[in-house]
């Protein structure tokens, strides 16, 4: 197996009052999206200062392509944090040109850089701009490319598509998904996990200073069936079957309908599937399996670890 | 150490492009030479030719009227008291002085009369016109004749000489006190005005939320030191501006008013605000002629290349040991109105040491307030400086001092890089004493 591009080992990190990391592994392999998933305050932006040597983890180890994290790896990591900001007063070509000096990169390679990346977003005649004239959208454009312009191996969204209008979080999407395709790995943090499941080859969900449950997208998700599938078409289904069971049913206009199904061990979906156009006689339009969202098998799998669980507000803001 | 360098440079170069900074460096010597010339001015134009009438009912003026000064002159009226008085108002003198008869034992009943009041400078000047012909009387009577005494006056200037163990070293006692003011002052204001753009542009960066992306990129000390360092730079420029700017100005007014006549002002300025108008003024009034910083240039040994050196490194000390204090102070807070709590410790042990310097330190420069303020390094940049131009400080007191200085300023940076790296993260909260003691001790 490839050496992973990040590996995080039994971190802990405790503030005065409250601990932020209580003993979280994860491995993020080499050129994927990575998202790291948990409400508000479940610790994943003190995880992300662990690793790009903001604060000091109080335990563990944090591997970055196998070596300890050390400080020749801040200019291989990019970072786009939470909370972003630029100088207001000054230019934006100056500005990048600063940014990515402070990352290491020699003047002149920084300054044809810039320029390939302004070029990249069509937005070659902003340099001389100051940032301060900007909107907040163009800002938010200026603030990716100062986190992406030293070619980072790595590199660490926190809340990426807040503040960013549809146009330009598309545009954002398709730049992470061109940059994972060269290779770049991406972690991707958010509280909003319905906004990026599709994007995330690798998950790991955090909640209240502990990881919950992590692992590849697809895995997790099939650990997560539920078996549930959507079944809608036109006739009267009669569905009286030991292997199905309707979970719930619902008459539409002109003899339509619109059925959940949830198969009892043993059964196929095509178990379901020849049932329907055979002995049921109906006409399928569709059906498809109900997946359940990384919010729900969050929500599940807190539950699970904890029966007692009620969730905060947070929580409940982010299942709303 | 590069990062610090790279960080310093921008510090440096946003600031002195801004508009503001080339403003304030054309206009600073513009107001200084504005502050030293108006009052000249304006105390020229006022004072000019006040007309004294006497009334000599006593005779002492009987051979001859004062003489004439820069700024006064005398007119004979009528002796009898109501005449004079008619004719004070009639001629629109400024004064009226009524010398009664008098028995020149125990001289007293004289009376001057104003329309306006008099200036504390006439009012002087009068004063010593009448003791002046009281001594001459006096002196007639005792057989000595005016002439034989005007080849008996002295006019003498003091040249204090101070002893001490480097050998002789002569001093002005005006020179240096202008000396200590000027340096004193200047490293004052310099550490308020930088120190406060330390703090605000910590704040900026709080507020604007770069702080985080910076810091992914270097340590949030070598951010502190960068900043400080690159914001002493923008000082020295403007200072050196300031100072090329100044000559250039100065000699252009002084070229067009008298050069003594504003330099003796500010002498005198100097001092009555000072409160220690004895000595000096007194010694001004006994020259006639030159003015006092002129001739004790010229008379004066002072150690410029000491005095020179030793600003420089008060002046940058002063300025490491409250910058990074006022630094701290921008990183721990989120908005300006929250800095109050804060600066109070900060600036109070600055402005005491302005203030009691005022009072103490040039009038004993070697005392033993004047030892420990110079020692201690919250007061050490202000006081040190305020005593050197004095001369007579020992060696080993100059190099205790910068020591302290130096472990001082070492020992703020510190404590400030401290709060710092937990401040500039910390945000809505508004921040205690006792919790800005506990990040101290936060690890990593």
């Amino acid at each position: 197996m490839k050496t992973p591009i990040l590996e995080v080992r039994d971190v802990r990190k405790q503030y005065a009052a409250h601990t932020a990391l209580d003993g979280v592994s994860l491995v993020v392999p080499e050129g994927s999206i990575f998202g790291l998933l948990g409400p508000n305050g479940a610790g994943k932006t003190s995880l992300i200062r662990i690793i790009t040597q903001i604060t000091g983890a109080d335990s563990g180890q944090v591997l970055f392509k196998g070596e300890p994290l050390n400080p020749s790896h801040i200019g291989r990591i990019g970072y786009l944090p939470e909370e972003r900001g630029l100088y207001k007063k000054m230019k934006v070509g100056e500005q990048l040109l600063y940014l990515a000096q402070l990352k290491g990169i020699p003047k002149e390679e920084a300054r044809v850089k810039i320029k390939s990346w302004l070029e990249r977003f069509d937005i070659k005649g902003w340099a001389e701009k100051n940032i301060e004239d900007l909107s907040k959208g163009m800002q938010q454009k200026i603030q990716f490319i100062a986190t992406v312009v030293h070619d980072p191996e790595l590199v660490i969204l926190d809340e990426p598509f807040s503040g960013f209008d549809p146009i330009n979080a598309n545009l954002l999407k398709d730049e992470i998904l061109a940059m994972r395709d060269r290779g770049t790995s991406i972690i991707f943090s958010t509280h909003r996990m319905e906004s990026v499941e599709e994007m995330c080859d690798h998950i790991a969900l955090i909640n209240r200073s502990r990881k919950v449950l992590d692992g590849p997208v697809r895995e997790v998700r099939d650990a997560y069936r539920t078996q549930t599938y959507e079944v809608e078409g036109k006739g009267r289904p009669m569905l009286v079957h030991p292997d199905f069971e309707v979970v719930r049913h619902q008459e539409r206009e002109n003899g339509h309908f619109y059925d959940i199904v949830k198969l009892h061990a043993g059964a196929t979906p095509n178990d379901l599937l020849r049932y329907l156009i055979g002995p049921a006689g109906v006409e399928v339009h569709a059906f498809r399996e109900m997946v359940p969202s990384i919010n729900d098998i969050f929500i599940r799998r807190v539950r699970e670890t904890h029966p007692d669980y009620v969730p905060t507000e947070e929580e409940m803001a982010v299942k709303g | 150490m590069s990062k610090t360098w790279l960080i310093a440079q921008r510090e440096y170069l946003t600031r002195v492009r801004k508009k503001s900074f080339i403003i304030m460096s054309l206009l600073g010597p513009l107001i200084t030479a504005a502050i030293f010339a108006v009052p000249v001015l304006i105390a020229t134009m006022s004072d000019n030719n006040k007309v004294v009438a006497v009334a000599d009912a006593g005779g002492l003026f009987v051979d001859k009227l004062p003489d004439p000064k820069e700024d006064i002159s005398f007119t004979r009226v009528s002796p009898d008291l109501p005449a004079a008085k008619a004719e004070f108002k009639k001629a629109k003198y400024d004064a009226l002085l009524y010398i009664p008869k008098l028995d020149l034992a125990t001289p007293n009943g004289f009376q001057v009369f104003s329309r306006k009041g008099l200036g504390l400078s006439l009012q002087r000047d009068i004063e010593r016109a009448v003791e002046n012909a009281v001594e001459a009387q006096r002196l007639k009577k005792a057989g000595i004749d005016q002439a034989v005494l005007n080849t008996m006056k002295a006019d003498v200037d003091l040249q204090t000489i101070s002893l001490s163990d480097d050998g002789e070293r002569s001093s002005s006692t005006g020179v240096s006190t202008g000396v200590a003011y000027v340096c004193g002052f200047l490293i004052y204001m310099f550490i308020f005005i930088y120190g406060i753009q330390i703090m605000r542009g910590v704040m900026e960066e709080k507020t604007n939320r770069i702080v985080e992306v910076v810091i992914s990129s270097v340590k949030p000390f070598q951010l502190m030191m960068g900043k400080v360092l690159g914001i002493a730079g923008v000082g020295f420029t403007q200072l050196a501006l300031w100072l090329v700017l100044s000559f250039g100005i100065m000699s252009a007014v002084t070229g067009s008013i008298s050069p003594e006549k504003i330099a003796q002002k500010r002498v005198e300025q100097v001092n009555t605000a000072a409160g220690n108008t004895a000595v000096v003024v007194k010694d001004k009034e006994t020259k006639k002629e030159g003015n006092a910083i002129v001739q004790a240039l010229k008379t004066a040994d002072i150690n410029v290349a000491l005095i020179a050196g030793c600003f420089l490194f008060y002046f940058l000390g002063g300025y490491l040991f409250y910058g990074a204090l006022f630094g701290a102070i921008g990183s721990a807070v989120d908005s300006e109105t929250d800095t109050q709590q804060f600066m109070m410790p900060v600036t109070m042990p600055l402005v005491l040491t302005f203030v009691v310097a005022q009072a103490t330190l040039t009038t004993n420069p070697n005392g033993q307030v004047a030892f420990w303020m110079s020692m201690i390094p919250f007061t050490s940049p202000i006081a040190m400086m305020m005593r050197l131009p004095f001369g007579g400080v020992p060696m080993w007191q100059l190099g205790l001092s910068m020591l302290l200085l130096i472990g001082g300023f070492l020992g703020t940076i510190w404590l400030a890089g401290r709060i710092y790296r937990v401040g500039i993260l910390m945000y809505g909260k508004k921040v205690t004493y006792g919790e800005l003691s506990k990040w101290l001790f936060y690890k990593g």
